[in-house]
Order: structure tokens, then sequence, then C-alpha cells
């Protein structure tokens, strides 16, 4: 840890409070109908907010009870019986966010840098209300002198509440989910 | 003692250990033969091979080997090798088989290594005999099953598998014991996580109650300030009492907590949670079924005398620690003076609710998770122990807390006055120096 001046004060941290409205407000505001291209967008959106740090506002797309998965096996039946890189429910998923501020996460010091490129989007299935999206993701992760690829199916629950989108369940299928790996601490 | 053998000496001082032990290639090869080509280590559970045929290959230090079940039913370890051109012959991580067939010229195995069939065998030269013991997927010279756990030596003499755990013994029945049935299995997946540096501070952190509160500041703050009328389906519950529970202050991990060792290297630290916090309280409906299925199954003192067994980790030197109250073990791989991986598995209880698999499973990602919010950290401390110590800036690492005040114990044992007394480290380089120097009995406590 490089030393550094005690805050004086506690860093602002928002997501201390169960975030229920969700801050993309402004591209999504009419109940559309949920097709290819606005989902796309939206797998844009949320992987470009992850790309630049901002957890707060990605945590802010998930619904109040949403879940986040990475299998540790690949067609892994479900997060109860066999051990899981990460599954979050929200009241986890909202400390995940919230250690991800934290100026003392060591394991982000120096912090990663990722770049990710969302492809192959389909909507599996669903209706007006909810859909299931299925999408390929190529993220490259480069923190201290070493960069990591990581590559794999992302099937995302969405739902509409008030015309805005939002994420009720999001599993991550890593290509390499039983290799041997290093920490992981930035959300896929 | 030869020249190699005073210059491993001189690297362990009192209270000081020289960096050179876990940053010197040449010292990580000798460890690849004396240690991990000598000592019991811990190769597999019996669980994962049930019936004749099943297998499970994995590694004894770097040397590949299969641990399997042969025809008969008798546990073997096989050394992964063709004995034709010395290919790696099981190449799956576990199954069933009738027979080993290497993929490069069809040489063929018994279960239990022998040869079975080598095809095209005219034409070698005068002597050449496919039914030469050396002729096989050589056997592993010692195999012991203690309770399960199956155990290989690579050295054909030396301490019986019992002789080597002493009282760590105990750590593998407090496992056992805990299942109502008197029956564990492996089950739930495993997790691999690797990092670049040396296998040892690995298992000397497993013991270390003195980082929790400095290394696991994020996740602590993160779960102090976590709202508990969020939705939550369950999974977090653990985790969030796991995190919450490392913010135990200073005086609590100095005196509450207990570190034991053992000759031979062993160790295991005391329990830091109580039930209300970690495992579950005593409200809990699932906790009351699980009591009630021990009590019935085993009678009330016994099941009383179970519970109140209260371990944190238990170190088995060299490579496998254990974490008998949710059911976790964790077996390291050298892969390298600076890389190490480390596969870790849970255990389900048989005859225990199903709930008590899955609460090890849910503790499982938050302890041994390469996602997890703690163990990244962990990971973190490793990775840059390996940076700090290649430096010749310090030659000297200071492993001498507690080393005034540690008291002899039961057994040949020595404990910590103190928690965090590193004598878990310095109990670890004994075991160390006797193994790299051949040192034998009476053991000389050069470091404690």
């Amino acid at each position: 840890m490089a030393k550094r001046a005690k805050p004086k004060t506690k860093p602002a941290n928002p997501s201390r409070r169960a975030v229920l409205v969700p801050r993309h407000r402004a591209t999504h505001r009419t109940a559309e109908a949920f097709d290819l291209a606005r989902c796309e967008r939206f797998l844009q959106h949320e992987a470009r907010l992850l790309d630049e740090g901002k957890f707060d506002d990605w945590l802010a797309l998930f619904t109040p009870d949403g879940s986040y998965w990475v299998p540790s096996q690949p067609d892994q039946d479900n997060p109860r019986d066999t051990v899981s890189l990460i599954y979050d429910d929200r009241r986890l998923l909202e400390t995940r966010v919230r250690r991800l501020a934290s100026p003392r996460i060591y394991s982000q010091e120096p912090r990663s840098r990722t770049s990710r490129i969302i492809s192959n989007v389909s909507i599996e299935d669903g209706d007006n209300n909810a859909c299931t999206v299925r999408s390929k993701f190529l993220m490259v992760e480069f923190r201290r002198e070493a960069q990591r690829l990581f590559a794999g199916t992302a099937l995302h629950r969405l739902v509409q509440v008030d015309g805005l989108i939002l994420i009720a369940s999001k599993r991550v299928d890593l290509l390499n989910c039983d290799a041997p790996l290093d920490g992981i601490v930035v959300p896929f | 003692m030869s020249n190699i053998e005073a210059d491993l000496a001189s690297l362990i001082a009192p209270g000081r250990v020289h960096r050179r032990i876990y940053t010197d290639p040449a010292i990580f090869e000798l460890e690849m033969q004396r240690i991990f080509g000598a000592a019991w280590l811990y190769v597999g559970h019996e669980s994962q091979i049930k019936n004749p045929g099943d297998y499970f290959a994995t590694r004894m230090g770097r040397k590949p080997v299969v641990l399997v079940r042969d025809a008969e039913g008798t546990v073997r370890v096989i050394h992964n090798q063709c004995a034709h051109r010395g290919a790696l012959v099981v190449a799956t991580n576990n199954g069933n088989a009738g027979e080993f067939i290497c993929c490069y010229h069809g040489w063929t195995y018994h279960l239990d290594g022998r040869i079975k069939a080598v095809p095209l065998n005219h034409g070698y030269p005068q002597g050449f005999d496919a039914t030469d013991p050396k002729m096989a997927m050589l056997p592993v010279p010692r195999v012991k099953s203690y309770r399960g756990f199956v155990f290989a030596s690579e050295a054909t003499d030396g301490p019986s598998l019992e002789e080597w755990l002493g009282p760590m013994r105990t750590s593998l029945d407090d496992m056992i014991d805990r299942a109502p049935d008197g029956e564990i299995e492996v089950a739930g997946g495993v997790f691999k996580h690797s990092y670049e540096g040396n296998w040892k501070v690995y298992f000397e952190n497993l013991c270390d109650a003195a980082h929790p509160l400095f290394t696991h500041r994020s996740s602590i703050d993160a779960a102090l300030e976590q709202s508990d009328d969020v939705y939550s389906d369950g999974a977090g519950e653990i985790a969030i009492r796991q995190m919450r529970q490392n913010a135990a202050p200073y005086s609590f991990w100095e005196s509450q907590v207990g570190i034991w060792t053992y000759p031979n290297g062993h160790s295991y630290l005391g329990d830091y949670h109580d039930d209300a916090k970690l495992v579950a309280a005593l409200n809990d409906a699932v906790f009351r079924q699980y009591i009630a299925a021990l009590e019935r199954k085993k009678g009330k003192a016994e099941a009383r005398r179970i519970l109140e067994v209260r371990r944190w980790n238990s170190n088995i030197y060299p490579n496998v620690s254990l974490m008998s109250q949710f059911q976790q073990m964790r077996v390291v791989h050298p892969i390298a003076v600076n890389r190490t991986v480390v596969h870790t598995y849970t255990f389900r209880l048989k005859g225990a609710p199903e709930q008590v698999f899955r609460n090890a499973i849910s503790f499982a990602n938050v302890v041994n998770g390469t996602g997890s919010l703690v163990l990244t950290d962990d990971l973190e401390i490793y990775n840059r122990l390996d940076m700090g110590m290649s430096s010749e800036g310090a030659e000297w690492l200071q492993i001498g807390r507690g080393y005034q005040s540690d008291i002899p114990d039961a057994d040949g044992g020595r404990r910590g006055k103190n928690s965090t007394s590193e004598v878990y480290i310095r109990n670890m380089l004994d075991a160390w120096l006797d193994l790299m120097t051949k040192r034998h009995a009476p053991p000389v406590r050069a470091a404690s």
C-alpha cells in the first residue's frame, strides 16, 4: 500500500443505500418492445460503465432482487450445489460494489483497466416485459505489468420497469472458468 | 553436514529467515526432491474413486500421478507416465477406465500400473521384458489411506503416515466426526487459484491471525456498512458474516483464537467465530436439524464433544490444509519457485441436512473463491511477497513474533502464548530444515 494521508472524512459511497432508481433514465424513457437493437445498446451501455469503473451506476442497472453469477464449471446447473467464482445476491452484490470503491482494496492497487467487446447478441426468449439475451464478450484486463484475456458468454435476464431496462439476473460463463486463475476483482 | 546442508541451515536463524528459501530456484528444485519427493503428501479422497476403475488425475509436487481404485478395489497411486516414451497417459481429470492406454503407441496398462499389452513388441533388444515391474506406470512406493484421506510418499521408508500426522490426525477426525453418518464425500466442484509466488507463503498465511484486520480491510468495511434490509436469497449471508467477523479487534486476535503447532510442520489456528456470528445461531432451523441428526446418530455427549472442537485452518505439512467446520480442503501444488496453484474442495457431511452442504458452498465461495471479496486480497499479498522477496534490498525476514513467549504443549507441540505468534512459521521451517537436510531425530529446534 502506498502511504497516503488518511482522508479526514469517509469517501462518499453512494452504494450504501439500496439503489432503486436507475441512472440511465435518459436513454430509455418509454416502454418500447424489446428488440435486438435496444438490447445491444443496453449491453454496450453496461460494458461502458464497467470499463469506465462506474460500478455504482452498474449496480443501479440491477433490479432490487437482481443476481450476478459466474459459474466455476461449464454447464453448471445452479449456484447452490457447486462452488461459483462469483455468486452474488443483491445484498452481496452491493457489498462487492462498495468494496470496489474502497481506498484499501489492495487487489486493485494499482487499479485494473479493462476493455470489452460485446457481440453476437441474440434474444433467446421473452415478451414485452422480460427477455433473456445471450451475448459473447471479450474482456482484456491490464493490471500492474500484465494483461489477461477473458472470453465467454453472458446471459442477461432483462426486465422493463417503468420503461427502463433492468437486469434481473446476469450469468457469465467464462471459457476458462475451471482453469487456475489469479484473483478476479473487476466484474465481467 | 555437506556444504549444501550447511548452506540451508544458515538460512534460518532464531526469529529470522533468509528470503532465499522463498526465491532461489536451486532451493526449490531441492524441495521437489527432499520434501515433495519424500514426505507424505495428501493426494485425494476415497470418495473421488468410489468404484473399481474410478480415477482422479492429480500431482504430487510437480509429478503427474493418478489416484485409482483397481479392479480388486485397492486404492493405488501411480505415476501418470508411459514406460515407453514417457508420455502422459491419463489426460482427463477424472473418470472410469478398465485400463489405461497411452495415446502414442498404444502401450496398455492395468489399473494398478502393471503393463498389460505392448503392440509391436518384437524388435526390442534382447532383455526387453514387458513383465519387468519397472516397465509400468510406476507405483508411488507408499500409499496409505487415513479414514478415506489418501496420502502417498515417494520414500520407500520413513515414518508411517500415522507417525507423520501425529496429533494432527484429530483435525481429519473432526472433519469426519461432523457427519452424522460418519462418512464424508468430495462434492460441489473445485476452485483452482494461482499466484506468482512461492508455495510456502500460502501455508504460512492460513494460520496468520495478524493479517485479516489489515489485509481484508476493504471487505470488512464494505460488509460492515452493508444494509441487511435489502433482498437476499440467503447466498450472501455466510459471506457477509465471515467478512464482518474479520473486523474483530487486535485484542481479540491476540488472546481469543489460539495457535497450536506439532512436530513435522503441522499447525492449526483456533476458531475465531462464535456460533451466533458464523456457523449458525442456535435458533437457526438448519443448525437445529443438524444437531438433532448428530445427536440421534452419535448420542448427546458425543455430539457435544464434536461441536466443541473449534478449529479454523489445520495445516498438514507440506501440502494440505483443511477447515472442518465448513468442510473445506485446500491442496497446494508448487509449480515453480515463484508460481503456485491451489485446488480447494468441499466435502458433504452424510446424514446432515442438504442446507448444511449448501452453507459449505457459500462459505467456499467467500473464503476460497477466485472472485471472492476476501481471497483476492490474499492472492495480492502472495504476489507482492514474491515481488518484494526477490529483491536483495532486505535479505533477512522477520518471523520472530512470540519467539520468547511460546509455550510447550502436549504431544511434542508448541503453542503461541498469543494467537498472533509466528510460531507456526518457525515450526514449518523446522520441518523444512529436517526434510531438506535429512536431519533426523532428535529434532533440533533451530528456529523456535
